[in-house]
Formats: structure tokens, sequence, C-alpha cells
């Protein structure tokens, strides 16, 4: 299948020529698919967010290329500016971008610099606005008014108002109790599904990539040293505890019990695989 | 636009003597520098106090590159400051050239030059400070200096507290500024283009939250400020102790000397 979003030998260095230079990603190959849900997982500062940010051309690379459907984004400016409106970029507590006065002229930031019409731009916020949930009566409040998970949800919205081909979310749980993680991983779900957007989550919970991705990716010191499915990727736990990554909580309790010598699959990393892989342990049908 | 190499009044960490000397030896020097700037009136004073200056930052081991791109924002102020003296220096005898308004006499090139020479020296004296000295380092002097002045009731620990707060989140803001940046371009937003108007509209989604998170950030602070019983410098002791180092007096009686030359050139030579 063609590549949605590569990056080729991609470098990035910081403050290039000054003492505090920085190599934070080193000829990086990655690849997105169309339509997968692709998780990226890496400790602070491996590089992660300076990735992310290539891909959507907010960064311009210090070598290699960045290809968006096969073609290079920095091919002109015009270029670079409309994969930004295609690869939707959410960062990491995106509510401290909000700026409106009311939820939904802010929503409508995002379409309205792509200068689409006013009836266009209103079908667009108010389908933003359902995908995360959020009321009509929520749309006419000031953003300042609301709670820090509606405002995550409000700044998510201003993102998926521009229906990118591609959607990133740099850790989009973060803050968040349980209940709010979830509703913003099942809002990103639905985009996912009725869309058939490629989306791109990067996060440090384990368990909350191994529930939601279809492959994933790992950073670890400006290079990608794994990637794979996440049942590839979390085979390699040593490697990954190396990097100060973890493997789900799930999968370590089953390698435990693989060590103790009880005979189970201990390749499982979400709780609905552990619970099959006990009744099979079990001989239950 | 990178804001992060907005280089004006940053600290390069660095090992040399210039770094370790104690901020109020080097507050004190570049006042006394500055007094010397502004009464040297002979190309020899000058001459001298620019092999002090590029021996300070031969020593302090900056790269002359920085010190540059310091004085790149205040290019324009300089010529304009050197052209102005050049045409409108009145002098003696017959101007050098003249067409329309404008008259260049012997004496406007020297004051051209020598205008040229005292900025620029100035300029690149106080970065020398601000490069070579941590801003809590410089805010600690600052107050230690100025310290008689508590006996006339001016708060100078308050006002030192204050300025080191700010020069602590200036880093924080402009990291703000960046973050909030990043996040309406990849809305769309469009920071570079458009007549003057339509920029400052477009700083609109930049300003308003960079505003609310200053003000938050303000509130956390007095907080935790308070949670640590801080109630301003009424019996606080420091960690850090500024300590006079043999190498200060050698630099104070250096400045002095420095100094007293350049008096000299003034009022006794020729």
């Amino acid at each position: 299948m063609e590549p949605i979003l590569e990056t080729k030998q991609l470098t990035h260095i910081y403050s290039v020529g000054t003492p505090f230079q920085r190599t934070a990603l080193d000829r990086v190959d990655f690849t997105a698919y169309p339509g997968e849900y692709l998780g990226v997982i890496g400790h602070t500062g491996s590089g992660k967010s300076t990735l992310i940010q290539h891909l959507n051309g907010l960064l311009k690379p210090t070598s290699g290329q960045v290809l968006f459907q096969g073609e290079d984004i920095w091919q002109s400016v015009e270029r670079t500016r409309a994969t930004r409106f295609q690869v939707g970029l959410v960062f990491q507590y995106p509510e401290y971008q909000l700026f409106e006065e009311t939820v939904y002229k802010d929503i409508s930031f995002g379409p309205k610099n792509m200068g689409l019409d006013a009836g266009e731009i209103d079908r667009r916020v108010r389908e933003a606005a359902s995908f995360v949930g959020l009321t009509d009566e929520q749309l006419e409040k000031s953003p300042f008014e609301l709670s820090g998970g509606q405002k995550r949800r409000v700044a998510i919205a201003g993102v998926i108002a521009m229906e990118p081909k591609v959607l990133i979310l740099d850790e989009p749980t973060a803050g968040l109790d349980p209940v709010g993680a979830e509703q913003i991983l099942q809002n990103i779900r639905d985009y996912h599904d009725r869309i058939g957007a490629t989306i791109i989550l990067v996060s440090h919970s384990m368990e909350e990539v191994a529930r939601n991705v279809d492959r994933l990716v790992v950073v670890n010191d400006a290079v990608i040293p794994l990637s794979g499915t996440p049942r590839e990727v979390f085979a390699h736990s040593e490697q990954l505890t190396a990097m100060g990554l973890d493997v789900p909580q799930v999968t370590r309790v089953f390698r435990l019990l693989k060590q103790r010598g009880i005979d189970i699959d201990d390749s499982v990393f979400t709780v609905e695989q552990a619970v099959a892989a006990v009744l099979k342990a079990k001989g239950v049908e | 636009m990178a804001l992060k190499d907005v280089t004006l009044g940053q600290y390069f960490p660095g090992n040399s003597v210039v770094h370790k000397l104690d901020p109020r030896s080097k507050l004190i020097l570049v006042v006394l520098y500055i007094i010397a700037l502004f009464c040297a009136n002979s190309y020899a004073a000058y001459a001298m106090l620019f092999v002090v200056l590029a021996a300070c930052v031969a020593v302090s081991k900056l790269k002359l590159k920085t010190i540059l791109k310091g004085l790149k924002p205040v290019l324009l102020i300089v010529i304009i400051t050197g052209i102005l003296n050049l045409f409108y220096t009145p002098g003696e005898g017959a101007p050098l050239a003249a067409f329309w308004i404008f008259k260049i006499y012997p004496e406007g090139i020297r004051a051209a030059i020598f205008m040229v020479l005292r900025i620029s020296m100035l300029i690149v004296g106080t970065f020398l400070l601000t490069y070579t000295t941590s801003p809590i380092l410089l805010t600690d002097g600052l107050e230690s200096l100025l310290s008689p002045l508590k006996a006339i009731h001016l708060p100078i620990h308050e006002l030192a507290m204050m300025m080191s707060i700010a020069l602590r989140f200036i880093p924080t803001l402009v990291e703000e500024t960046d973050k909030i940046m990043a996040a309406q371009k990849a809305r769309g937003a469009d920071f570079e283009s458009g007549n003057i108007f339509r920029k400052a509209k477009a700083l609109v989604p930049l300003l308003v939250p960079l505003f609310i998170s200053a003000f938050r950030r303000a509130d956390e602070l007095a907080v935790a400020m308070e949670c640590r019983c801080y109630h301003g410098g009424e019996g606080r002791t420091r960690m850090r102790k500024l300590q006079f180092a043999p190498r200060d007096a050698i630099a104070l009686v250096g400045g002095a000397v420095i100094l007293a030359a350049v008096l000299i050139l003034r009022y006794f030579a020729r």
C-alpha cells in the first residue's frame, strides 16, 4: 500500500552552531499508511514531539524529506500550508490555545483560515462538535467557562473541523481523569471509523496504545529502534525497559506467570486478550 | 520566525575568568567602562578602550559571531546616529564637501566615528555582562550593590525579587509563545504575510492565550511562594553568598586605572 505520510532520512538539529546544539532526529524513516491507527511511544526528550511537528510542516527538516501522498511538503509555500490543513495536529494540553469569545468561533478558526464559505464552515463546526460530544448550548458559551476536559474536546474539535486526512494527537489524555480520557479516546475512534482518517496517537501510556492502535512506532534517542504491531513491539520487553519505557501491566503479569512455570500465552497486551488466554489455559471454551 | 534565536540579554554558560568574576565587580566595571566611553575624546582613548574590550571578549571565550549577532538589532540606530553626526556637526574652516543643505566638515567625520564607536562599544560591553552572568547572579549583585538604599526605605529586596522572577519567566514565556504559535499555525494561522493591520490582527490568537497563561502562572507562583512562607526580605538568608575573590580586586583596580588613563588623556594630553 502507498504510504500517506512518509519521512525519508529525516534529520533535525536544534540551535545549529551554538553551545545548545542538539540532534533531535537522526536520519529517521517513518511511514504511516492510509486509514491506519498508529501509535508513537517514547519517553520525554526522545524526539517524538519533534517528529510529529515535521509531519505537518511546522518544523523544517535540517536534512531529509517529508512526503505527504508522495509529494515533498516543502516543495512550495502553498504546498506546506495546504499540508497543515490535510494533516491535523493536536498539541499537548491543547486547551491552552483557545482564544475566541465562543466555543463556536474557536472551532471555526481553522476552517475559516482554509477560506471555506460560511455554509461549509457552519456544517464542519457542528459536525466536529458532535464528534467530541459538545452540545449546541455549549457552542455559544465562552471556552473559558468550560471544564478542563470540555476545553480539551473543544480544542480537538478545532482541528477535526478542518477534516484532516491524518489526525495527529500528542498525548491527548494527559492530565485527564479516566472517564474524561476514555471519552476522548472514543471521540478519536469515532473520527477514525467514520471518516476513515489516519490517526497517529502519541502516548506515554502503554495500556492506552495497546488498546487502541493497529501499529506501533517506538522513538528513542533520535531514532526509531522498533516498530510493528503491539504484539511484536511488546515482545521486546527488555529493550523497552532499557529505553525507559515499559510493557502494559497485564503483559508483565502474564510474563511472570509464565516464569513461574504456568503454561499460558504471555503475548497478551489487553485485558480482553488476557481473559481469553486464561480461559484457554484453563481449557474453558 | 524562531523566537528561540533571540539572544538579547541571553546568558551563555562558560567557565572563563570573565564568567567567574563576582557579579558586583562586573556591574561596577561596566559602569566604569561606560563612564570611560563617554569621557573618551581622542583616537588614542578609543583605541585603548577597544583593546580592553577585545581582550575581555577574547578571555570570555564567547564566539565573535554571537557578539555581532547581538549588535544586529541596533545596527540601524548606530548608522542613523553616525549619519546625523556626520552632517550636522558644524566645523571651523571650509567644509570638505557640500551639496544642497548638507555640508561635511572634518569635525563631523570625527564626531561620527566617535559616536559610532561609542554606541557599539557600549552595547558590546553591556552584552558581555549579560552574556557571561546568569540573570540570578546579576540580580543578586544588583540587590547587594543597591542595599544601602534600604536606609531610605526603598524596597530593594522586593524589587530584586520581582526582577529575578521576571527574568526567570522570560524563557518560559518564549517557549510558551513558540508552542501557541505552532498550535495556531497548525490550524492555518498566518503570522508572516499581509500588511501591518492584518499582522496585528493575526496576533490575537497568540496574545489571548499567552496573557491567560501568564496570569495563571503568576497566580500559581504566588500560591507556591506563600506555601513556603515567603513574606518579603526581612530576615531572609541566602543560599549563595556573594564573595569577592582576589581576581575581583585585580579587575576593579584594572578598571579604575583604565578610567584614570582616559581622564588623563582627556584633560592633560595635547
